[in-house]
Formats: C-alpha cells, sequence, structure tokens
C-alpha cells in the first residue's frame, strides 16, 4: 500500500486512541429509558391485539414472545455497550467524538471550521440532568453530536467553544 | 450606504413593460383558448369579459411590478427594493454574493434582455435558496452587473469611468458536435419520452377519445401478431428518446463555452433559445468530480462537476456542472485545466483497495437475493418466482465486483482523489485544504474485516466524500497525510501502547 511520494507504511498498526471523556453515566439511564418506549410503542399494539382478537393468538402469542426477547436484550444491551463507545474530548485545535454501538463512528473537526454549537434538552434529558451538544461546520454531511452529556459539562462545554470559534477569523468554509 | 459615489436606485429595463405582459398573455393562451371554445353556444360575451378583466388585472400587476422595483449596487451590498402592498427590501452584502448566474428566454432575448440572479449560496432549512433577482436589465448593463460583482477588486476601488475593457479570457473547454453521441446516453432521452408520453395523454384525453381504441388500433392490434407490434412500439419509443434527447442536448449545450476570466471566476455560457451564462468563483472551488453515470460510462463518457462551496446544496446541483456528456479522457483533461493541473489529479493512478473488499461486497450481493429466493420457495407462491428471483444473482454479482473495481483513493501533493461507485462511477479530487474534519466509520462486519470507511468533510458539494473499505492502518494514514497534523493527537501505534506498559 505505498503509492510514491508518501511514506512508507509504519510497521506498527495505526489506530484511532479513544476520546479522552466519557458521557455521564446517567446517560445508561436515559438511553434505557428511551429504548424501553420504543420497545413499549412495539408492544402495546401487539398486547392489544392478543385480547381483541382471540382467534390469532396462536400466532400473535410466539410473534409477542420473540419481541419481548429481543426487546429485552436491546434495552440490557443497547446501552451499556453506547455507553462504552460514546466518548470525547476537545484540544486547542479540535473536537474529537465516538460514538455508536454496532456501527461505530469517530469525528473530528478542527477549531477553527466550526460555525455553531447548540445545546438542546429533551424532556427525558432534563429529567435526568443531560444534554446534548450539537457543533456544526460548514460541512453539509452532519454535525458532531455530544449526546448525553452531563449538562453543567454540557453548559462548560459550549461557552468554551464559543470563545475559541468567535477568535477564528474567516467564514470557516 | 451613504457614500457620495455610489450611484442612486435603478429601475429595471423599461423593455420590460413589453416583455412582461408578453410572457403573460403566451402563458396564458391555452387558458384563453380553452374557455373560448367551451364557451361556444353559452353565454359567450359574459365569458368574454371576464376572461378580459382577468387579463387586463394580470397584466397591469406585471406593470405594477416594474414601477414599483428598484435595485442599486453599492460597494459593500446589493438591495433590491419591490412591492407596493407587500413591499420587500432585499439587501445582500457583496462578500456574502457567491454566483451572479444570467439567463435570457426567447422573450427576453427577442428584446435584448438578461434576468441576473445573484445567488449567496445560503442553506435555508425550508430549502429555499436565498436569491436576489434582477428581471430584467439589458443584456449589456447584465454583463456589466455580472462582472462587477464578481470582481473582488471594485468593492474597494472608485468606480472606474465607461466600461472597462475586460482583457482576454482563458478558454479550457468548447463544444464539440461529435459529443452529440452521448446525448442518448443521458435521463434527458427518459425526459423526453416523459414529455412525448404526457402530451399524448393529454392529447387523447382532451378530445376525449378512447385510449385504448384510437381508430380502430384494437381490431388492428388483434388481427396483427403480437410480435410486431411490440417492435412497433419498440421503435417508436426508441426513435422519441433518441431524437428528444439529441433536441434537448442542442437546446442546452449550444455554443458551450468554459473560460477562465481574469480575477479567477470560471464562466460558463449554453443555450439555443434560452441562453444561460454561470459564473464561478475559482476561490469557492474545493475540488472536482468526474461523474460517469451507468449508460455514459458504458458509451465511455463522462461529466465534469465542479465541487465548489455556495452552489446552493442539493438544489443547486446542476450549477456545478462543467461540461456537457463527453469523452472521458476530455472529461479528466478539462478537470486538470480547472485545477490547473497537469495532468488532472481525477486522472492518477489510483491504489485498489484490499480483496476482503470485495468478499464484503460479494457477500452483500448474494445473501439478500438467496434468502430472497428461499423466502419465495417456502411461501405460498409458484416456485418459478424464487428460480426468478434466482435469476438475479449474476447480475447483483456482477455489479459487486463492478463496485470493487471501481474502488481506489490517491494522494497528490495538493488532492485527495477517491473514486467509488456501482455501475455509477465518480472519481473525486477534493483539495487537501478543503477538508474540515474527518468521519471514521466502522460497521460491525467491517470491524470483523479490519477495514474503515473514511470520510473527508468538506463544505463543498456533497459535504463529504468517502474512501471505502480500507484497512484501518491506512485509512488512518491517509486522513493524517491528507491533511497534517489535524488526526496526530487521537492516532496511537499499538507497539508503542504495548512498550509503554513494559
Amino acid at each position: 500500500m505505498t503509492a510514491p511520494g508518501t511514506q512508507p507504511a509504519t510497521s506498527e498498526p495505526l489506530r484511532l486512541r479513544p476520546p479522552r471523556h466519557r458521557v455521564s453515566p446517567r446517560a445508561i439511564t436515559w438511553w434505557t429509558t428511551q429504548a424501553a418506549l420504543e420497545v413499549a410503542a412495539v408492544l402495546a399494539p401487539l398486547a392489544v391485539a392478543i385480547v381483541v382478537w382471540t382467534e390469532a393468538r396462536p400466532w400473535l402469542i410466539p410473534i409477542t414472545v420473540v419481541v419481548v426477547v429481543i426487546g429485552l436484550g436491546y434495552l440490557l444491551v443497547m446501552p451499556r455497550w453506547r455507553f462504552r463507545v460514546h466518548r470525547w474530548e476537545t484540544t486547542d485545535d479540535a473536537v474529537y467524538t465516538s460514538a455508536g454501538w454496532i456501527n461505530q463512528e469517530w469525528r473530528v473537526a478542527p477549531m477553527s471550521r466550526i460555525q455553531t454549537v447548540d445545546t438542546e434538552r429533551g424532556p427525558l434529558q432534563q429529567l435526568f440532568g443531560l444534554a446534548t451538544v450539537t457543533v456544526t461546520t460548514a460541512s453539509a454531511a452532519g454535525a458532531l453530536r455530544l449526546a448525553g452529556l452531563d449538562h453543567v459539562v454540557a453548559d462548560d462545554l459550549v461557552e468554551q467553544l464559543t470563545e475559541t470559534t468567535q477568535a477564528t477569523p474567516g467564514d470557516a468554509t | 450606504m451613504t457614500a457620495p459615489r455610489e450611484p442612486g436606485w435603478q429601475r429595471l429595463d423599461p423593455r420590460m413593460l413589453a416583455v412582461t405582459p408578453l410572457r403573460q398573455l403566451v402563458g396564458f393562451l391555452p387558458f384563453i383558448v380553452v374557455v373560448l371554445v367551451i364557451g361556444i353556444g353559452q353565454d359567450l360575451g359574459g365569458r368574454l369579459y371576464g376572461l378580459l378583466t382577468g387579463v387586463l388585472i394580470v397584466l397591469l400587476a406585471g406593470m405594477l411590478r416594474w414601477f414599483t422595483t428598484r435595485f442599486r449596487i453599492t460597494s459593500d451590498r446589493v438591495e433590491l427594493r419591490s412591492g407596493l402592498l407587500f413591499r420587500s427590501a432585499r439587501s445582500v452584502p457583496r462578500d456574502r454574493i457567491r454566483s451572479v448566474d444570467v439567463t435570457a428566454g426567447l422573450a427576453h432575448r427577442l428584446f435584448r434582455l438578461s434576468v441576473v440572479k445573484i445567488g449567496t449560496g445560503e442553506r435555508t432549512d425550508s430549502g429555499e435558496s436565498r436569491e436576489l433577482t434582477l428581471d430584467a436589465i439589458s443584456s449589456v448593463e447584465a454583463d456589466r452587473v455580472r462582472q462587477r460583482l464578481l470582481d473582488p477588486a471594485d468593492a474597494a476601488q472608485v468606480e472606474s469611468s465607461g466600461v472597462t475593457v475586460a482583457p482576454a479570457a482563458n478558454e479550457l473547454a468548447a463544444l464539440k458536435w461529435s459529443w452529440l453521441r452521448f446525448a442518448p446516453l443521458t435521463t434527458s432521452s427518459l425526459v423526453a419520452l416523459g414529455a412525448v408520453a404526457g402530451t399524448f395523454g393529454q392529447l387523447i384525453s382532451d378530445v376525449g377519445a378512447d385510449a385504448v381504441d384510437v381508430g380502430g388500433v384494437r381490431e388492428r392490434l388483434t388481427t396483427a401478431p403480437l410480435w410486431l407490434g411490440l417492435a412497433v412500439l419498440a421503435m417508436l419509443v426508441l426513435m422519441v428518446a433518441l431524437v428528444g434527447s439529441v433536441l434537448i442536448f442542442v437546446e442546452s449545450w449550444w455554443g458551450f463555452r468554459l473560460v477562465r476570466e481574469p480575477g479567477g471566476t470560471l464562466r460558463i455560457r449554453r443555450g439555443l433559445l434560452t441562453t444561460r451564462s454561470v459564473s464561478l468563483e475559482e476561490r469557492r472551488l474545493r475540488g472536482i468530480a468526474v461523474v460517469e453515470p451507468p449508460l455514459l460510462r458504458v458509451g465511455r463518457g463522462a461529466r465534469t462537476v465542479a465541487v465548489a462551496t455556495g452552489l446552493g446544496g442539493r438544489r443547486g446541483h446542476g450549477r456545478g456542472i462543467l461540461l456537457p456528456p463527453a469523452p472521458r479522457s476530455e472529461a479528466h483533461r478539462v478537470s486538470g485545466a480547472v485545477l490547473c493541473e497537469y495532468p488532472s489529479p481525477t486522472a492518477a493512478a489510483l491504489l485498489r483497495h484490499p480483496p476482503v473488499a470485495l468478499r464484503r461486497r460479494v457477500v452483500r450481493a448474494t445473501l439478500p437475493v438467496l434468502a430472497g429466493s428461499v423466502g419465495l420457495w417456502v411461501a405460498p407462491v409458484p416456485a418459478w418466482t424464487g428460480w426468478a428471483a434466482l435469476g438475479l444473482l449474476p447480475v447483483t454479482v456482477l455489479l459487486a465486483v463492478d463496485a470493487y473495481r471501481n474502488l481506489g483513493h490517491a494522494l497528490t501533493s495538493r488532492y485527495l482523489v477517491t473514486r467509488y461507485g456501482a455501475g455509477a462511477r465518480s472519481t473525486v479530487a477534493l483539495q487537501r485544504s478543503g477538508v474540515i474534519g474527518w468521519t471514521v466509520s466502522q460497521s460491525l462486519f467491517q470491524r470483523w474485516a479490519g477495514l474503515v470507511t473514511v470520510t473527508a468533510s468538506t463544505a463543498a458539494g456533497h459535504g463529504g466524500y468517502p474512501v471505502i473499505d480500507v484497512p484501518v492502518a491506512d485509512g488512518l494514514a491517509i486522513a493524517e497525510r491528507a491533511v497534517p497534523g489535524l488526526l496526530v493527537p487521537f492516532l496511537q501505534h499499538d507497539a508503542v501502547v504495548a512498550a509503554r506498559t513494559h
């Protein structure tokens, strides 16, 4: 994999190290609640159908059992897995995040290219004292989202990022 | 805004007083005809008066627009005011102007007028592009406005006396009529088919004929052999597609020229009936793409598309097109000429991606088809449907192999080049200095295969261009070498970690 004009590949395999900070541990509760609501949204119509539609019970009940098993698995695995993956870090020059669980994603945006920094707190996040910070650049391909931060940490981060980016001239394109 | 040298407010060209009613009347023509034709034998007089007042009101409204619209160009902004009851005032700072397009339809050209669209490339949430439109001023004035707005020196310097003679522009590409052979290979052939089918259907429903039995076609159809009917239909469709696409090509690309103007502007001029002029500032250019849609690729043709900021997102996608469908070699040559890179980075020798990427593609092409076939065999449907689904397998596998063969990337001194696509193929050369971030993504299956997809974020074009399915270490090395320093603080060598722990 060496091309003319590029350095020879190093012998040690290169990899991304995880960002320094974890999100708030309360994010596990938040993600679990969200997952529970999603699973409930699927289960509720099934339960109603089982009660109302008696002749369909022979095949509705097995389906419901499968949904319950998958849903419980999702409920238990997803939030913990996410908590291990979701991390963030800022340096003087860049914001670095990792997110996902089955499919994972690492994003880096230089400070000089940041356009806006937003905070967002849904009702569930407010309940658990959490916030999501969204860092957008001029790219249309999507922003960096730091979901499930402690809301105090989030406020400090937004303040710090806003100060840094305001000090940078140019339209960040 | 009150600087003394600034010219005052200007009106649109007075010839608009004639053009607007003309265009509106032409627009009304079908409606008028319908009212008159259907109105025969009934209360003709009443209808006529109603119609006349309606037309009159619209004409007056059109004229009112001229009387109420004023614009002015100052050293730091362009302003437009219009409306009587609903006044609107738009003001665009000069340094926010991303594009100045000049178009002229038939009616406008008859009176030597042009429409100037001043774009800021803003992406509003509603998807509406915030453009400022001068409809219309004289073509000479339009060209002067265009040059003034795109000349970065103009905002600073004092208004020059009279028309400055522009230095000679450098021609990068011009239409060759042999490119007409690519016309049927573009989607314009489908557009032509759709237009003809639509008109035909409209005609039939208007005439009120039974669409299934025009002129005893049904009788003839039942007597003639089926294959003959199908052959005739196929010939018809082919003819329409061929002729239609050629006509569309000629109308769109007549007199096409791509020039580099002094002051760093790329200008595309084209069009037979409606003339269009698109200007693109070179400092907005972040790279270039050579795009090969499937049919065009079969004919060894390609398009060249600019990757530039401020084209207005997805809606403005067509505005980046720098070249009509042309031979692939020409597309690469123009790419190089636009970027001032010889040879073009889009034609650079690319590194192949590892064979495990081929395996991933073949698996993705095979498993769904097999699952579908099995599903059809198990389901209470005839068994041949399962076999038919299985028949798709060679096609999907071929596409998978093609997708793998298309994968490639390279780093040149100034560009990151990546190529991808199944059937359709895109080769994108992105300025390394235009990369404003990285996204490294890894699905579960990629993790098992030790691969990642590294996407370079940019403010232009699609917003991100991926290098798909490269080994983890190679992908990170590409990102690090393309933009030195950005990724370094977040990288580690496995061996270093091992050494530290000892």
